[in-house]
């Protein structure tokens, strides 16, 4: 009997530690995830969810264990278009003279030659992606003159068209308003329905069994992992979010402020 | 009319005129391009730096009977590397890396100069010297400049990401740091190529000033290159010519014109200017 060999895993990381010796933001994390599935990554602010993101995409190099994006190490990943990345905080320049429209197509430049000319192909997908996320009649606007969804839109937007078949999201929901978070829900749904893998990070734990198939749950290891019926316990939430909350949280995320005790960390 | 055309033709019956037109407009075209970068980047006080920096290189070159640019353009790598270099030592914030550097290779410089018996006026490596152009410098102009913005032009929609969002740049399998050391080489570039016209005080200016300009009066990027370039050679031609008739200092009169330029744009650009935003505040006001 002939088998074609299982294709190599989106995401496979195993024993990876992350941070600086001695304040390690991620200690031994495996993560595996399958093919046209979408991941939630749960953890309070300092779990190591950014951290993990960096790794992923070869801005960090880890101290120990190993990453294979699609059986292939981040850097290499990077160069075949395997992965793309939508990213957390609005730190970009919004005075920066770009329209939507060029700002999605700077997710071409994977398909495109060495001078990067749009082509007719390249112009179909950045209107596709822009209407799929429900920007197409706003793609003439500057990227500053948006709202903080609809820029988080744009942004998704810029890596549809980059088609990658694994795509990161960092807090896509954090900020937006009630309709671009069921908008940027919808499409990540029809994104795994047509095979692409997602691993989304994010705090708001009520939606959570409506937008992912599997959740990990992070807290510098990973404490539980699986569907969310399984994860979503209260004894694991309390180890993620309540006491393991009250040690140490200066260890990640040179971005996340220093949680404070009080405040639930998915609020 | 006539008038016009005698203003404008008598200065080019003379050949130093003509150089110095020619080197003034690709000069300044050249720097039009790279500011809207540099300004994007938040790269100003590196321009200033890496024009400084050079003139150790000049002195270095004449002594060794090399040509100016080939020291010019050493030196002005070697700084970019100390600026890098000694910021990378967490203690030493970046701005202060720059100060430490530009100003040890530009007192270098002064006191090579003290010191090699040298046939170059400081006066015209410091202010320019448009009107001494010789042949041979305006064919290195030329092929400098033209080199420098064909590059930049075949690379724009890369630096305009880097510029942009590097962490995206980076996840699109592009070279961060390799895009980085192209801008910087094309800043030496473009530093060298500009000596002549402006000299190493005033090429700051040029570097700074049009993409400024082109910020305030530009909603795309595409036509911000055009503003900051077209202006810049506008700047260029008729400071030469202002300066010819009223016997100026070339480099500065360009560099006022340019300045003049980014005033009119501060106040009457459209949607960012500072009237456009008064009537908006007004409007505002009047709605509440």
């Amino acid at each position: 009997m002939t088998q074609t060999p299982p294709a190599a895993p989106p995401v496979e990381v195993s024993g990876l530690s992350a941070g600086y010796p001695g304040v390690l933001a991620l200690q031994g994390v495996d993560l595996r995830l399958s093919a046209g599935t979408i991941t939630a990554l749960v953890g309070a602010n300092g779990s190591g969810k950014s951290t993990l993101f960096s790794a992923l995409l070869g801005l960090r190099a880890p101290l120990a264990g190993t990453i294979r994006l699609h059986g292939k190490p981040p850097q290499q990943a990077r160069r075949r278009n395997l992965v793309s990345y939508v990213p957390q905080h609005d730190t970009i320049d919004h005075t920066f003279p770009l329209t939507v429209a060029q700002m999605v197509m700077m997710g071409r430049i994977p398909h495109q030659g060495p001078t990067r000319r749009p082509r007719r192909a390249d112009r179909a997908a950045v209107a596709e992606a822009l209407e799929q996320v429900g920007l197409a009649e706003l793609r003439r606007r500057t990227v500053g003159e948006l709202s903080g969804g609809q820029r988080r839109r744009a942004f998704l937007a810029r890596s549809l068209a980059q088609r990658a078949p694994l795509m990161l999201l960092d807090e896509p929901f954090a900020g937006v308003d009630r309709g671009s978070e069921e908008l940027i829900t919808a499409t990540l749904h029809s994104l795994r329905d047509a095979g692409t893998t997602v691993l989304v990070s994010t705090h708001h734990l009520d939606s959570l069994t409506e937008l992912a198939d599997d959740v990990v749950l992070l807290h510098r290891r990973v404490l539980a992992a699986g569907p969310p019926s399984s994860v979503l316990t209260e004894s694991t939430l309390a180890g993620a979010f309540g006491t393991v909350l009250a040690d140490d949280d200066r260890a990640d995320d040179r971005t996340a402020a220093p949680s404070g005790g009080e405040e639930a960390p998915w609020s | 009319m006539e008038l016009i055309v005698e203003i404008l033709a008598a200065p080019l019956q003379f050949a130093f005129m003509q150089n110095a037109l020619a080197v003034a407009v690709v000069a300044a075209g050249v720097c039009g391009l790279l500011s809207c970068w540099l300004v994007l980047m938040g790269w100003s006080l590196m321009g200033e730096a890496v024009a400084h920096s050079i003139l150790p290189g000049i002195v270095l070159a004449e002594l060794l009977g090399v040509p100016m640019a080939a020291g010019a353009f050493v030196f002005g790598l070697l700084a970019v590397l100390l600026i890098g270099g000694i910021s990378s030592t967490p203690v030493i914030k970046r701005d202060t890396s720059i100060g430490v550097v530009f100003t040890t290779l530009f007192a270098l410089g002064l006191v090579l100069i003290s010191r090699v018996p040298s046939q170059t006026h400081l006066q015209h490596i410091l202010f320019g010297n448009v009107l001494g152009t010789s042949r041979t410098d305006l064919w290195q102009v030329l092929v400098l400049g033209l080199a420098t913005a064909a590059v930049l032009l075949l690379a724009r929609r890369d630096l305009t990401l880097l510029a942009f969002d590097r962490t995206y740049a980076h996840t699109v399998g592009l070279s961060t740091a390799g895009l980085s050391a192209l801008l910087l080489v094309l800043l030496a570039l473009t530093t060298v190529t500009s000596l002549q016209t402006l000299g190493i005080i005033l090429v700051v200016a040029m570097l700074v000033i049009p993409g400024a300009t082109g910020m305030l009066t530009c909603r795309t990027f595409g036509r911000m290159l055009m503003v900051s370039s077209g202006g810049a050679v506008f700047a260029a031609v008729s400071g030469v010519y202002l300066s010819y008739w009223l016997d100026l200092s070339t480099g500065g009169t360009i560099v006022l014109v340019q300045s003049t330029l980014f005033g009119l744009a501060y106040v009457f650009a459209p949607h960012k200017g500072m009237l456009a935003r008064l009537a908006r505040a007004r409007r505002t006001a009047a709605a509440a």
